[in-house]
């Protein structure tokens, strides 16, 4: 078992014949990830490693393959376009990975596709995994395995290395969600927390956050009050100062909401075990599993 | 991307905002020259990146152009936050009755961009949500039908009771709302807004925060960008496609991702080390960044060590080891370097390295660990 993807799950890749579309399109396929279809406006009727067809709009797609997932690859000016065009075409998971949408494109985007009833994932995102099975975006496979560990997180690297450090340790994982660090995003941790409490392969979650925004007090909040596994934080920018963005947009502290204390506080508060380091994550997994 | 306060009230006026008029001055005598324009008492403000320009000094009355030469002289010699003053705009003192805050800004939680007004202005938002949370009204916008003319209204009523100025607040917000989407701003704030003794509603102060993200399809706002007056590694960082920010540490760090770029902060943190500074060198690195990485880090004479903590996914660690070979060969390092490597190719990068006379761990602990030994004892090179 898993979240949101499993070896069922049909991808259409929006921006298959991009540099990054094309390369990551591949190493997906290299996985086992079923793509059924490309979008690329102007490039319909082309195949795709001579297997994957090639359309010029998601509708069209959708009418020759009614996948149940895209990934989104287009460039930052056009990636809030390619969500609604998604959403609009009925994908019902929608995976954004483009890095640089404009916030206030994003304003618009949200409301559109929670009325479609979509799950958006990302944007600015490395997207999922359920190891041995499936993956959508950009996180490398050969670092993941199966088992019962969950992992949540808002970055793409931290996640990776949490995730070696895992595998490392003969901890396997049911899916890893990268939600992206975006101001305005679709999926939020809780979301993820929610599917994970569901899914009864996931034994033991854990989630990355990061200093800025009350995502991870309302996440601990949640995992207090409606959820019965244990759940492992970690909050990286314990030592950012205050005021300065740190690449992510997420990871601003205004005021006294969303600097790494408060945030590792309502973690204890919720009986959550921290992780003090990425390292960390092993013996607390590992405990918990027992 | 920040901009002056003088950049904001130019799009603020261009949008229909009633602003007094103001020039900017990079010398006393230019100030004392505007001043004299003016005729009667100015305001002679500091044009710097950062919050808090009235506590610390960069914000001043002058009764006669004598005076604003004086004032000007000052301010322009002043620091706030470490940023050097550069420019001051020189502006008529209005009468005021009474002050008002308002500003939108993209909320996270409600994913929506959202005003926020209060009609105790001229302080500190912050405090008055902290104090007087009940003197603050949230509105937030749907963008797709943009603020509505009933939905500007409600907020000009919570600002004034009086009908006139109400409505010309109303048509304020509606106004700022159009610079504030047009500009691809992420904030835009008039604190304060105030009403003159003449019941006259005006925007006295203005800043606007643009969306990094939206200056390719802005590059008349993009052109606003004032490298002068952000610190000059910042610059350099930006230009190279880097993020960079300085910190008062010793242990010169490089990594790829922000998340990771702050878990690794927090890791020379934990091994009783300081980092130097925050280094993303983003997703898809070559040689080159690499190399402009170490050019900026090496320019901080803080580092005594440099740590790479590199974990390949789109980043090729066979790309960042090339770059580490290059830049050392153009310039030897002075100071200790670690390196941690790990993901895609590899193997490649350690052979690389390796024939270069460098070591390197795959693990993160390890390398972060004696990165900070090396910094606090000023051991020798790895």
């Amino acid at each position: 078992m898993s979240i949101f993807i499993d070896n069922s799950t049909t991808v259409i890749v929006q921006g298959i014949t991009g540099r990054d579309g094309s390369f990551h399109a591949k190493q997906m396929m290299e996985y086992g990830t079923k793509i059924v279809a490309g979008v690329t406006p102007g490039k319909g009727g082309q195949k795709f490693e001579d297997k994957v067809p090639v359309f010029n709009t998601v509708a069209e797609a959708m009418k020759a393959t009614n996948a149940n997932t895209s990934v989104i690859y287009v460039p930052p000016m056009y990636a809030a376009d390619a969500i609604l065009e998604a959403a609009d075409a009925g994908v019902k998971f929608i995976v954004a990975i483009t890095e640089g949408v404009p916030v206030l494109d994003m304003t618009r985007v949200y409301p559109f596709v929670k009325e479609k009833g979509a799950r958006l994932l990302g944007p600015n995102c490395p997207g999922l995994i359920t190891p041995g099975q499936s993956k959508v975006g950009i996180i490398p496979g050969r670092i993941c395995t199966p088992g019962p560990v969950g992992v949540v997180s808002r970055s793409g690297t931290l996640t990776y290395e949490v995730v070696y450090q895992l595998t490392r340790a003969g901890l396997g994982q049911t899916t890893c969600v990268g939600i992206g660090g975006d101001p305005i995003n679709g999926t939020n941790v809780i979301d993820c927390l929610a599917a994970f409490e569901k899914d009864p392969a996931t034994k033991v979650v854990c989630m990355m956050g990061e200093i800025g925004g009350t995502d991870e007090q309302e996440a601990a909040e949640f995992v207090k009050k409606n959820m019965k596994k244990p759940v492992v934080g970690f909050i990286a920018g314990q030592t950012a100062p205050p005021g300065r963005r740190m690449g992510h947009a997420g990871a601003i502290i205004s005021g006294s909401a969303g600097t790494a204390a408060e945030k590792i506080q309502a973690f204890k508060d919720a009986g959550m075990g921290v992780a003090q380091r990425p390292l960390d994550f092993v013996e607390l997994v590992r405990a918990r599993l027992k | 991307m920040n901009i002056h306060e003088y950049q904001a009230k130019e799009i603020f006026r261009a949008a229909g905002i009633p602003i007094p008029p103001g020039e900017v001055a990079t010398t006393p005598a230019e100030a004392e020259a505007i001043a004299k324009k003016f005729g009667g008492t100015v305001v002679v403000k500091a044009q710097v990146h950062a919050g808090g320009r009235g506590k610390a000094g960069g914000v001043k009355l002058a009764k006669t152009p004598q005076e604003a030469r004086e004032v000007a002289d000052k301010i322009l010699k002043l620091h706030i936050k470490d940023l050097p003053v550069q420019k001051v705009l020189v502006t008529p003192a209005a009468d005021i009755a009474s002050e008002a805050y308002v500003g939108i800004i993209v909320d996270r939680a409600r994913k929506k961009a959202v005003f926020m007004v209060s009609p105790a202005g001229g302080i500190d938002i912050e405090e008055v949500a902290a104090k007087t949370p009940e003197k603050i009204m949230y509105h937030p916008v749907d963008a797709r039908y943009g603020l509505m003319d009933f939905e500007a209204q409600q907020m000009g009523f919570f600002l004034y009771k009086d009908a006139k100025q109400a409505r010309a607040a109303a048509s304020i917000m509606k106004q700022l709302y159009q610079a504030f989407v047009k500009s691809g701003a992420s904030l835009a704030e008039i604190n304060p807004l105030v009403v003159t003794p003449k019941g006259e509603v005006l925007a006295l102060d203005a800043k606007m925060v643009v969306d990094d993200n939206e200056l390719d399809r802005h590059p008349e706002i993009a052109k606003l960008r004032d490298e002068s007056a952000e610190a000059p590694s910042e610059v350099q960082a930006r230009n190279a496609n880097l993020t960079f920010i300085k910190l008062d540490g010793n242990v010169g760090c490089v990594v790829n991702g922000a998340g990771l770029a702050m878990a690794t902060m927090d890791l020379v943190k934990y091994y009783g080390g300081e980092p130097a500074n925050f280094l993303d060198i983003g997703g898809s690195s070559n040689p080159e960044k690499v190399v402009n990485a170490l050019k900026i880090i090496t320019a901080d004479p803080n580092v005594k060590a440099i740590l790479f903590n590199i974990f390949g996914g789109i980043t090729r660690t066979d790309d960042v080891a090339n770059g580490i070979v290059t830049a050392t060969k153009q310039n030897p390092l002075k100071v200790p370097i670690v390196i941690r490597l790990t993901g895609t190719n590899e193997e490649i990068a350690m052979k690389i390295l390796q024939d270069n006379g460098f070591s390197a761990s795959s693990d993160m602990d390890e390398a972060v660990k004696k990165a900070v030994e090396l910094a606090t004892k000023g051991g020798k090179a790895a």
